[in-house]
């Protein structure tokens, strides 16, 4: 024990110059970091959002539209498919994760099967009795879930981009959610509703072959829907809803620009598009067959316009018009510009921190780690005299690790981060106490300097594991449960298990063997 | 050159003669608990019970009563302020809207609307019921996983008796914990969750100690009656277990003088943690012992896996 091995010594050393070096930019200015290369040291302790002040969204893509969506598709089609090979059919409609339809003419049941296949390719179709099903298989279903969930992603992101927001994280998280997160941002009031939106765009005739009373009444003719119109859509003498033909003419997928503008004649806030070759081929077809007659500019199901046409539309550009807001069509150019969601979402936990409340946070958090470090050490010197110093600088050197591994690691910083970090320093010192008071015991006993530093150290070894192994496996239970700023406790704690297991074996031993070799000493300081 | 020390180092405090005292002491404080949290219920926080908390910090001292008259107008259910820290600052807590996470949303864009922009907001947080009850599943099963893998960890270190005994000053521990929570209607919330497995941890580590100080004691005075022997152990490590505790205590009081109002719950519930593990570990874990069987047989046992007697495992360089 006396014998300090070189290497072990060369070791030590190594492994607190390392954490010296990664914990140092912590106190630099951010400036100079920037100039250092990486590979160096030149990152700083990464602060969570509690600390540094920002929003943390947590948002649920509703897959399950998806697939209904899919279905709805597959009944429409069918039935129009089924209406024109003439097969007489009953029962024809989704249920969950599948559509299914009777056929009660044995005769037809092939025709309607090969049909049915032609639908999607990748979708099963089967049969029994007259009944005919068709599902897709569960893998195919996952992937498409998991390619809504993808797309979401990449929408939010462009929508956010767009905001000017900056440095955003957006990460899945299980099968289909999002954590949004963005620093700086204190009122997600705006990004909320941007990304809220599913922003489905659609340009439908309007149904004026059939009234809207029956309609609304109940009876809606086949291939139409009534549609609300949105408030400021509406001008005056023009109902709250109207009948729209649901076949969609272009959509928002059509899309290749939007940009919010003001009319040339009202000087009215709009919203100018521009369509790709096919949606402005399309357009114009439609346009040109349907002049003086209206059609609806539908969003999210809602129509929030609905001008009449006046001549054909070629060029492939467009207004929207309404009674809007400058901020309103910014907005809206900026929905048209990043896409449509493929599902609708919502939100379903929000952790927003003011700037103000996040400084406080850390003024706080520092004061309380120094006031209590400091009184520590001045505990530790008092009870154990020179050991004791030893012990803290051991256990300065283990905040300084804690620091580095945090740098290093860029784990996220918590306010009950730090209160890790603070518990650590008081527990980090109970590995030294054990040691201590075993080394005051075995030298009462009558054992030699040498002897009983021999046996505190050897003895208090496995006390010493079999302690701090039972507080890791709670900390890293924590973690794997925790979520948010608790997993950030359960990081700093963990870490600071492992270097004060470090700092209290491994340093003062070093201290103490050195000192005893050169001074050998009769009696015990401690 | 001689240091202090904050127990003698010949003391030899009857701690096991007590224990009929300290077991009816204890018997009493979880009984209390149990009690406290069956009638009184746990104070569940939005991470657990879903809903809407907002801290605004306004210009001048802040009219609580305007405010709440303010926000009960809403119609939001049930509403409740008070003063977080400063005469400025204000804690509202709403309680969950029926609906889904957005309906949340909703009504803290309604709150932010009514108050308006003269006031900052310092945080805002809603929790919708899908996530807050994921969050107290996860929660339970953090703290009971925690204490499966302990208790299987100390089996593996120790005889079995020792495992029941460490599991039962555990959950002594973390019951009494809850119970203070439940008394004096603290905030239960994700905080105080880690604040248990924390004082898990602690409660372990305090009762590891003794129990390796009783194992060694077992191997080297075979023929040392065992309560007399426990009470050995007990007040050998009595020295290191104060100490330790004062450390731990010194640090979590600058926490809870300094840290912060968020956190002032969470540093009480670890000092508060840190003394009920301290206890237990003297009078509960070791005295408990006793009645598990920990007899020669063990003894023999514990001799027979070390076959060059008591010295060797000591010496171990």
């Amino acid at each position: 024990m006396v014998n300090y091995p070189t290497w072990k010594k060369v070791l030590v050393a190594l492994i607190c110059f390392i954490g010296l070096a990664y914990a140092v930019p912590n106190f630099v200015d951010e400036d100079l970091l920037s100039g250092v290369p990486d590979g160096l040291p030149n990152q700083q302790v990464n602060l969570g959002l509690d600390l540094r002040g920002g929003s943390h969204l947590l948002i649920e893509v509703e897959v399950q539209k998806v697939i209904d969506e899919y279905l709805e598709s597959l009944v429409d089609t069918a039935r129009a498919e089924l209406r024109e090979a003439r097969i007489r059919y009953r029962s024809l409609g989704k249920s969950a994760n599948n559509m299914g339809v009777n056929i009660p003419q044995e005769a037809d049941q092939d025709r309607a099967l090969e049909l049915l296949r032609q639908l999607d390719l990748e979708a099963r179709v089967s049969q029994s009795g007259d009944r005919l099903t068709i599902e897709l298989p569960e893998p195919i279903m996952a992937a498409r879930r998991a390619a809504a969930v993808q797309q979401s992603i990449e929408i939010i992101r462009r929508r956010i981009d767009e905001t000017g927001v900056r440095e955003p994280t957006i990460q899945q998280q299980g099968q289909n959610r999002i954590i949004l997160q963005m620093p700086g941002v204190e009122d997600p009031q705006r990004v909320k509703d941007l990304i809220g939106k599913t922003a489905n765009l659609s340009f439908q005739m309007v149904d004026v072959d059939n009234p809207l009373q029956e309609a609304l009444a109940g009876r809606v003719p086949p291939g139409s829907e009534v549609l609300q119109m949105a408030p400021n859509a509406r001008g005056p003498g023009q109902p709250d809803f109207m009948l729209v033909r649901k076949r969609v003419d272009v959509s928002g997928q059509n899309l290749v620009d939007s940009q919010p503008s003001f009319d040339g004649r009202t000087n009215q806030p709009v919203v100018t598009f521009r369509f790709d070759t096919a949606g402005a081929r399309r357009f114009g077809e439609v346009s040109t067959n349907n002049v003086g007659r209206p059609f609806a500019i539908v969003l999210d199901d809602e129509i929030i316009s609905a001008p009449v046409i006046q001549e054909p539309i070629l060029g492939g550009t467009g207004q929207i018009s309404g009674r809007f807001s400058v901020q309103e069509t910014s907005d809206l150019a900026l929905l048209l510009r990043a896409g449509a969601l493929p599902a609708p979402i919502s939100f379903l936990e929000e952790r927003t921190v003011g700037p103000g409340m996040g400084a406080d946070a850390v003024a706080a958090g520092e004061f309380a780690s120094v006031v209590g470090l400091v009184a520590v050490l001045i505990f530790m010197a008092i009870a154990y005299g020179r050991f004791g110093l030893y012990a803290d600088i051991a256990l300065l050197m283990n905040v300084i690790l804690i620091l580095g591994a945090l740098s290093v690691l860029q784990a996220t910083l918590t306010l009950p981060g730090i209160a890790g970090i603070v518990l650590t320093i008081g527990m980090a010192v109970d590995a030294n106490v054990l040691i201590f008071e075993r080394i005051r015991e075995e030298a009462r006993a009558g054992r030699t300097p040498i002897s009983a530093i021999d046996a505190g150290y050897s003895r208090a070894f496995t006390t010493i594991i079999d302690a701090n192994v039972t507080t890791l496996i709670a900390a890293i239970l924590l973690y794997a449960f925790g979520s948010g700023p608790v997993r950030g406790f359960a990081v700093t704690l963990s870490i600071g298990i492992i270097t004060s297991m470090f700092t209290a074996i491994m340093l003062t031993r070093l201290f103490v063997v050195t000192w005893l070799r050169s001074k050998r000493p009769d009696s015990l300081p401690v | 050159m001689k240091a202090l020390n904050l127990v003698p180092h010949d003391v030899d405090i009857s701690f096991i003669s007590k224990r009929v005292l300290f077991f009816a002491f204890s018997a009493f404080l979880i009984i209390a608990s149990i009690g406290m949290v069956l009638t009184k219920g746990l104070n569940f926080g939005i991470d657990f019970k879903g809903g809407i908390l907002i801290e605004v910090r306004t210009e001048g001292p802040a009219d609580i009563g305007a405010m709440r008259d303010q926000l009960s107008a809403l119609g939001l259910g049930e509403v409740s302020l008070q003063e977080f820290g400063l005469p400025t600052d204000v804690l509202i807590r709403i309680q969950r809207q029926d609906g889904d996470g957005d309906a949340q949303n909703r009504a803290v864009e309604l709150v932010q609307k009514t108050m308006g922009t003269e006031v900052e907001y310092r945080r805002t947080e809603f929790v919708g019921p899908k996530v807050s009850q994921e969050l107290l599943q996860d929660g339970i099963l953090a703290v009971g996983l925690a204490m499966a893998a302990i208790l299987v960890y100390i089996w593996f270190r120790f005889e079995w008796q020792f495992g029941v005994g460490a599991i039962i000053a555990l959950m002594h521990d973390i019951i009494v914990t809850i119970g203070v929570f439940a008394l004096l209607g603290l905030e239960f919330n994700l905080s105080t969750v880690a604040a248990v497995l924390t004082i898990a941890g602690y409660s372990i580590n305090d009762t590891v100690v003794v129990f390796d100080r009783v194992r060694e004691k077992l191997r080297k005075y075979k023929t040392m009656d065992l309560p007399e022997l426990l009470n050995f152990a007990i007040n050998r490590t009595l020295s290191r277990t104060l100490m330790t505790s004062v450390t731990t205590l010194i640090a979590l009081a600058s926490l809870f003088f300094l840290g912060g109002e968020v956190i002032r719950d969470f540093s009480f519930a670890m000092i508060f943690g840190v003394v009920i593990g301290t206890y237990s570990s003297i009078c509960v874990a070791v005295p408990i012992l006793l009645y598990l069987g920990l007899d020669e047989r063990a003894r023999g046992n514990l001799d027979g896996t070390n076959e060059d007697g008591p010295q060797s495992q000591a010496d171990r360089p």
